[in-house]
């Protein structure tokens, strides 16, 4: 355990996402299994221990420390595992340090009435580092930065093996992946796939920035607003994953239900809107049934989930993706009526004469749920990641406002010693300043250097790491699209707001107003 | 024996001594004030008269202009004193920075001691703290909750000279409070054989001078000011916690920011502060040392003041103690612990 709680201690107070990246290479390379894979996953919340929850261990601690004591201790700390394992009474003797395996087989065989006794024998092998890892291994929530996808990178570092490949076996295979280290340190063959419902990582764009591109060659799509996804049916079960290679399947039950097909498709997921006339709905609804463990009937009813259907990856058993983008467009569209109309639709192709038709098209798209316009080359396979030439995507023009520095907060990394966040807001009818974002990119070293003396030179207030700046720079801020919130009070939500702008040259009393925010809105 | 309650009294600015009308660790001027050491939150300007250690009044100089040479004020070594309305005082060391004192006060056969701020362990910039048997024992509690367990000091140095060495193109940044931990950390440092120059912000300066001319040998100190960037890779430097994410911190080779303080053992604490080493190296007593000194001094009657003082309060509880928490204000100089 000592290793395991060393890592997660290094990885709470590094910033850097490499300097992650590296911490964990290192722990791989030099951890034995069956441990590094339960860290790994321990790491990146994949695992659940149902017997123990945050209320065994508090009833635990009150069998060892006075009650009062630990609620004035867990006020102060703000965090269950952490004022445990610092309240936890050392025990006498030496600590023989279980192993992560042993307290993971120890957690998973504990039953509600023997799980407090199981984790207190834990906790007195453990120093107060170790019992900090124990608790959050056994409790979850680690909240160390550790994302699946900077896991599986971290895996094809360690071994130098394509990160292609992890992303694809990942999740085919459970915890604590021995079949996967056995491959990655080159001492078995790459494990089988047949019959799983494996993730194949998503072929992605660069933006376009060509002058223009020969129809001939690209095929152009709308570019949707929602999440992409790929939904895979493989032996007898159905898994829905997000761009990062999360499963997102317990989020969506309806679309689980209703993909009967032994295929993959490669979509973007949306919501229908009322507001749409049943057509797909903005971002902003769609985030409603995002990051939720179980999703409630009326959640279901009042925002109806669908994918519009991109590609095709496979079907029946054969693997699409080394075919062209029209072998397997046709295969997609004879696919399509295979699959229930009332989730899943095909995205159509934009019949447009030439690029110059398409501009005009996409200058006059509408469509709350269009972000922009996807140009795929026709005749390249699907491939993972960017790859040059193969696809672009082309972004409808943002939009901006002209708003008004209010606050301003300290970045993280190389960033720390400079206000880098902003947040600015628009004029209400009444004449107050009210919040309509945040952004915190835009800008060159230049302006930044500009901006936190800024806000040095004018600051009002101090609210720890926040400052309020005196409300006289006017900073023009581009943005993909904007959406009626209930959330703020300007009633507005940005989305991918940025600095575009630092408008010196203009009085703060001519920034925009709340009213003209609110005219853009979709 | 004198009735406690009509010859001590508790004020939110400070403790009153009645018959020698004289306070303790005033948070606002008063004709006469006696100091426990020097740090902003017990030590202030504008007093008429000081009573305090020749160290604290020399720090006092240093940080608030008052004129330690002056008859008004007058300077006591530890174990000596002064008589004033027929109240005894003396001085005693707290262990807590250099010059820090608890003091005793006797009057009519009853014994009261206020700590200032203390600790129990070693520490090679100031004097031991002294277990002063005594009625009413006045103790800080900055940390008063069972969480905070400081470890030993040459762990956390190791954990520092460690890290320096890990990355010779970077350097460590250790943010200490400028009066006390500053220097603690650079001599512990110096026990711990860590020979080379420490670099040092500009605001430490003085402090670090003062501790040599009263005999605490720092070692080579060097101001970061007058140091080119790429000579710091690889070295130590430190500051006060203020600087650490200040633009100040942009001279310096690609720092990794480390902070001093007890305040450390608290991860989300450390987080928030953007502290990528925390270092649990404090000069207040930790939950242990607070409890075994009440227990040692066994006084018939405990007053907490500054800190968790709820959490100290339930333990003198637990234990059968008597105890009230006193509630002065402007003591919480959070930087400093």
């Amino acid at each position: 355990m000592k290793r395991f709680a060393a890592l997660i201690d290094r990885l709470i107070y590094t910033r850097s996402r490499n300097s992650k990246l590296a911490l964990i290479v290192d722990y791989l390379r030099h951890t034995p299994d069956p441990d590094r894979g339960w860290a790994i996953a321990a790491l990146t919340e994949s695992l659940d221990f149902p017997a123990v929850k945050a209320g065994t261990v508090r009833a635990l601690l009150a069998t060892r420390v006075d009650e009062e004591l630990f609620r004035l201790s867990r006020h102060f700390v703000g965090d269950t595992a952490e004022t445990g394992a610092l309240l936890w009474p050392d025990a006498p003797g030496a600590k023989d340090d279980p192993s992560v395996s042993q307290a993971v087989d120890a957690l998973a065989s504990a039953t509600r009435s023997d799980a407090p006794a199981v984790v207190a024998g834990l906790l007195d092998r453990l120093d107060a580092d170790g019992r900090y890892a124990l608790l959050k291994l056994a409790l979850g929530g680690m909240r160390v930065g550790v994302s699946a996808r900077l896991a599986k990178q971290a895996f094809a570092q360690a071994f130098d093996v394509p990160v292609d490949d992890v992303e694809e076996l990942w999740h085919a295979i459970a915890p604590p992946y021995a079949p996967l280290f056995a491959w990655g340190e080159g001492r078995a063959e790459r494990p089988d796939l047949a019959d799983v419902a494996f993730f194949r990582p998503f072929m992605l764009a660069h933006p376009l920035e060509e002058e223009s591109v020969d129809l001939a060659d690209y095929a152009a799509e709308w570019k949707w607003d929602g999440i992409r996804v790929q939904i895979v049916r493989g032996g007898s079960e159905t898994r829905i994953y997000s761009r990062g290679g999360e499963e997102i399947s317990t989020a969506f039950p309806e679309l689980v239900a209703a993909f009967d097909q032994d295929a993959v498709i490669d979509g973007e997921l949306l919501v229908r809107g009322d507001a749409q006339g049943g057509e797909a709905a903005s971002f902003n609804a769609l985030q409603q049934r995002l990051g939720r463990k179980t999703v409630s009937k009326k959640m279901l009813a009042d925002y109806p989930a669908f994918v519009r259907v991109y590609d095709l990856l496979g079907v029946d058993g054969e693997d699409l993706r080394a075919l062209p983008w029209e072998a397997r467009r046709a295969k997609l569209e004879a696919f399509m009526p295979r699959l229930a109309a009332s989730h899943f639709d095909l995205s159509q192709v934009i019949d447009a004469r030439d690029f110059e038709d398409l501009a005009e098209r996409r200058a006059g798209a509408r469509d709350a749920a269009i972000e922009g316009v996807m140009l795929k080359r026709r005749d390249a396979p699907y491939v993972a990641g960017r790859r040059a030439g193969l696809w672009y995507k082309w972004k409808r023009d943002p939009l901006t406002a002209d708003c008004v520095m209010m606050y301003a907060q300290r970045g993280n990394g190389r960033r720390a010693s400079f206000y880098s966040d902003y947040t600015f807001g628009c004029w209400s009818d009444g004449g107050e300043l009210l919040p309509v974002g945040k952004a915190y990119s835009g800008f060159t070293d230049e302006e930044l250097k500009w901006l936190d003396k800024f806000v040095r030179d004018h600051t009002l207030n101090r609210f720890g790491p926040v400052r309020e700046v005196e409300k006289s720079l006017v900073l023009e801020v581009a943005f993909d699209s904007i959406h009626a919130s209930k959330r703020h009070k300007s009633g507005l939500a940005m989305r991918f707001p940025r600095i575009s702008r630092i408008r010196r040259d203009k009085p703060a009393e001519e920034a925009d107003r709340i009213v003209t925010l609110l005219a853009m809105a979709t | 024996m004198a009735k406690t309650k009509t010859w001590i009294e508790p004020h939110p600015h400070g403790i009153h001594v009645k018959p020698a009308d004289v306070w303790i660790d005033p948070s606002r001027p008063v004709a006469r004030a006696a100091v426990t050491h020097g740090h902003a939150d017990h030590a202030r300007s504008g007093h008429a008269s000081v009573y305090a250690t020749p160290e604290t009044l020399a720090i006092m100089a240093l940080r608030y202009g008052v004129d330690a040479e002056a008859s008004h004020n007058a300077a006591f070594p530890y174990g000596e004193g002064f008589e004033r309305g027929g109240v005894r005082f003396s001085f005693h060391p707290a262990g807590h920075v250099l010059g820090s004192a608890q003091i005793l006060m006797e009057y009519q056969g009853e014994r009261i001691v206020v700590t200032g701020d203390y600790k129990r362990r070693a520490d090679p910039t100031c004097a031991r703290f002294e277990v002063v048997p005594c009625d009413i024992f006045v103790t800080e509690a900055t940390f008063g909750l069972p969480v905070f367990r400081h470890p030993p000091t040459s762990d956390e140095i190791a954990k520092l000279i460690g890290a320096v060495r890990a990355e010779p193109d970077r350097s460590v940044l250790v943010g200490a409070y400028a009066l006390g931990k500053a220097q603690r950390v650079i001599a512990e440092l110096r026990g711990a054989g860590w020979t080379a120059p420490i670099f040092i912000h500009g605001a430490l300066e003085k402090m670090c001078n003062l501790y040599g001319v009263h005999g605490i040998d720092l070692g080579e100190l060097r101001l970061v000011s007058d140091t080119d960037k790429a000579e710091m890779a690889g070295q130590i430097i430190v500051a006060p916690p203020s600087a650490l994410n200040d633009r100040w911190s942009r001279r310096l080779p690609d720092p990794v920011t480390a902070m001093a303080s007890g305040w450390m053992r608290v991860r989300q604490r450390a987080r928030q502060r953007m502290v990528e080493l925390p270092l649990v190296i404090s000069d207040h007593a930790d939950w242990d040392e607070l409890t075994a000194t009440i227990a040692e001094v066994n006084p018939k009657e405990t007053w907490i003041t500054h800190g968790s003082e709820d959490g100290l309060l339930r333990w003198c509880e637990l234990h059968q103690r008597k105890a009230r928490a006193l509630h002065l204000v402007g003591r919480d100089l959070e930087e400093e612990a």
